[in-house]
């Protein structure tokens, strides 16, 4: 899974600064950053742009791989059929919902666990630690089975474990509905993704600084009141980084459905949709359409985060 | 080893002002070309054995019966080649994909392919299976089950050779069936035996997943019914036509509907696949299951490790597949693994050569007996060993000769896919579906829609 990357904020020279003019130093240390980052940012384009850029080109033609003579072009017919097909409307929206359930579940859990990490007695923390991000170490096709083996009606445990439970009995199929699906790919997303944004909450707690606990202490703050007025609002970059690199996670869902349902009852992913469409049905076309307006999903959500990111920045700063 | 040699003198520079140093050199140039050869030969295959061509065939995962048939076949062969097995994904549909990206990219290292017939008509049209030798199509296909020499088949010429060929029976309790005084000498039909079922608070298992299990089911309703899902055929997707809405099309969806909403299928119809009808069919309310033989040798290996109880498989009785309407005779599901030969392998002649050794009689026995995959090749059934392990060998016979394939299409998995969403779950399934079904795949085709 690749991760994005804010972009560097732009900094602020200060008004004593010579306009327009670069000094020799910083000069070369701009040069420097560019021999070091170049090599990398090659290969970033060559990986991420080169197959992004094929893809738009291939949306834009009736493509089979079996069939490469009949290639045509077709411009953005293929927009046009994803767009007004209601199985691509069906798939955003079950892809939303598993985002905002997953990412919403994911940042309450994570800032719970974040919490216990830092506040674990210093003789357990390495065990805490570690037994917590376990789950995130789990390749996730392999957590998609456990769960699938965990809720299926013949191989599970779960059905007589929670038969106390109204609705649970020996009989219920988890599988063979569109909530019961959408509810076990949601525990299993949320099992296996909630360290990594704990880890990232932990940073945060990290950066949070004691003077201010100490003064706020000291004037008389609940443990409530500090939460709420301190440590959350420090902390408010780490959570949204958080927040922008699980919702990008989550928005691409695949692993999960592919094993448990295969897109069955209706919970099929935009994820997978194209890959029905580009390595099952092998329209490369099509495919690659589904795949560039996913693309631009991605893109869109990673632009409102970031534009959302700045204002909390100065309101941050502002007010509080 | 010429190469690193030939550099060896030059390596030195004659003439050069560094005489001196030259044969320490050379002994640096040997020890290096020493090493080169010995990985060129290690690469090879150790040995002489290096000049032997190597015939790779990508297996679908088994028991390890097609290892032991290569193993076999490269040394009958007398060095004239040697097979080397790659094994493919578990899910037909996964092992699909990987081929058919592999052979769109021309890759020269694929010789032998086991095929899953529904998708041998996909690959042919694309041209990536060589053109099978005249002579060689007149041996492979002699005495060979009907439904395999026409799942083998593509645009009337055989495109691949024959290997195993499956298909479904129905199995019942013998005592189930005698509580319900049921008459399993003849044909039953779908309604007999939810009847039975209902009757004596057993469980009919069929596979109602949301996969390729699915259209094996609906294909072999709508064939038993006298249709078929495609009625005509083209290379033109634009062209093809659907029988979904005929008379057969309906019936095979009643039935559908029938055995779904019978109360009578367990509680999970909607997810059980072949396995989960096995355990259904092992545990105390098994009745009635279409499936595959395998369920055979899973029972008696179950017995051996413990885990089920001898008198099971005992219990076990085997009958042609249910007919639809009383008076039919049912079209049962027809599958197995047929071998093609890669279109841009380097050594298409050999690799026809090794398939016939492949296909031989008494390779399919043994991979029969050892595996629990039937043959294709009707003289097997008769092998007295082959009787003995399979006690249900000639109705295997008798039910491959009257099974009728899936829709036969290089749109195969459009079609497929386009039926698995209509009539999933099975209960859904009503007068409409084979409308929507029918539109639904014709709108696929015609590229206007996405599945």
């Amino acid at each position: 899974m690749t991760q994005t990357t804010l972009p560097p904020v732009e900094k602020t020279q200060p008004v004593s600064s010579p306009r327009g003019t670069i000094s020799d130093r910083s000069r070369a240390e701009r040069k420097l950053g560019w021999l070091l980052a170049g090599p990398a940012f090659l290969v970033m384009l060559l990986v991420t742009a080169y197959p992004i850029l094929q893809a738009v080109y291939y949306s834009l033609f009736s493509y089979r791989l079996t069939d490469p003579e009949n290639r045509s072009f077709n411009g953005l017919e293929n927009y046009w059929v994803v767009l007004s097909d209601p199985l691509w409307w069906q798939s955003v929206f079950i892809t939303l919902v598993i985002t905002v359930i997953t990412v919403a579940v994911e940042l309450v859990l994570g800032f719970g666990l974040a919490l216990v990490m830092v506040k674990a007695l210093r003789s357990i923390r390495p065990v805490v630690r570690a037994a917590i991000l376990i789950p995130y170490a789990v390749i996730t096709v392999v957590s998609a089975f456990a769960w699938q083996f965990a809720f299926n009606i013949n191989t599970g445990f779960v059905n007589s474990w929670f038969a106390w439970l109204p609705g649970v009995d020996a009989t219920t199929d988890w599988f063979g509905g569109t909530g019961t699906s959408l509810f076990v790919i949601c525990l299993a997303e949320i099992w296996k993704t909630t360290p990594f944004i704990s880890l990232l909450l932990l940073a945060g707690l990290a950066q949070v600084p004691e003077v201010l606990q100490e003064a706020a202490k000291v004037d008389g703050a609940t443990r409530w009141q500090r939460m709420a007025r301190v440590t959350i609002p420090n902390m408010k970059a780490a959570i949204m980084v958080a927040l922008l690199f699980r919702t990008l996670d989550a928005f691409r869902v695949f692993d999960s459905i592919y094993i448990m349902t295969a897109g069955a009852n209706g919970t099929e992913s935009v994820s997978f949709l194209a890959y029905r469409q580009t390595i099952a049905r092998v329209e490369i076309g099509l495919g690659s359409a589904v795949s560039v307006l996913l693309f631009l999903a991605v893109v869109l959500i990673a632009f409102l985060f970031i534009k959302g990111f700045k204002v909390d920045l100065a309101q941050a700063r502002g007010e509080r | 080893m010429s190469i690193a040699t030939g550099r060896i003198p030059g390596a030195g520079g004659s003439g050069s002002p560094h005489r001196r140093r030259r044969p320490r050199r050379a002994i640096g140039g040997a020890a290096a070309a020493l090493v080169v050869a010995s990985t060129l030969a290690a690469c090879g295959g150790g040995g002489d054995s290096g000049a032997t061509p190597v015939l790779n065939w990508y297996i679908n995962p088994d028991s390890g019966g097609q290892q032991t048939i290569a193993d076999r076949c490269s040394e009958e062969s007398g060095g004239a080649y040697r097979i080397a097995v790659s094994i493919l994904p578990r899910e037909s549909s996964a092992q699909r994909e990987q081929l058919v990206r592999r052979l769109a990219a021309n890759d020269a290292s694929i010789d032998i392919i086991s095929l899953d017939p529904p998708y041998i008509p996909e690959f042919a049209q694309a041209g990536f299976l060589a053109p099978v030798p005249e002579d060689l199509a007149g041996r492979v296909t002699e005495g060979v089950v009907q439904s395999s020499i026409e799942g083998a088949t593509w645009d009337d010429e055989l495109v691949t050779v024959p290997f195993w060929a499956n298909t479904q029976l129905l199995w019942y309790r013998k005592s189930v069936a005698e509580a319900a005084g049921l008459d399993m000498s003849g044909p039953v039909t779908w309604e007999q035996i939810v009847q039975a079922a209902q009757d004596t608070g057993t469980i009919v298992s069929a596979q109602g997943r949301r996969a390729e299990s699915l259209t094996v089911w609906f294909n072999a309703l709508i064939e038993s019914a006298g249709g078929s899902v495609i009625t005509e055929n083209s290379t033109d997707p634009e062209q093809i036509q659907l029988g979904l809405t005929d008379e057969a099309g309906q019936r095979a969806a009643e039935v559908m509907a029938l055995v779904a909403d019978s109360g009578v299928v367990g509680s999970a119809f909607s997810t059980s696949s072949e396995d989960t009808s096995a355990t259904q069919f092992e545990s105390e309310d098994g009745g009635f299951m279409v499936n595959w033989p395998f369920v055979w040798s899973r029972a008696l290996s179950a017995v051996e490790a413990g885990t089920l109880d001898a008198s099971v498989p005992d219990d076990y009785g085997w009958a042609l597949y249910p007919a639809v309407d009383e008076g039919t005779p049912s079209a049962p599901p027809y599958g197995g693994i047929n071998l093609g030969v890669g279109a841009f392998s380097d050594n298409v002649d050999l690799a026809y050569e090794a398939t016939e050794c492949i296909v031989s009689d008494e390779n399919q026995a043994e991979y029969m007996i050892t595996n629990g995959n039937p043959a294709s090749s009707q003289a097997v059934y008769d092998d007295p060993e082959v009787q003995e392990a399979f006690p249900m060998a000639d109705t295997i016979r008798e039910s491959l000769e009257q099974a009728a394939p899936r829709p036969q299409t290089p749109y195969y998995s459009e079609v497929s896919g386009g039926l698995q969403r209509e009539y999933h779950p099975p209960s859904s399934a009503s007068a409409d579906s084979g409308q929507r079904a029918q539109d639904l795949i014709g709108a696929v085709l015609r590229g206007e829609q996405l599945l």
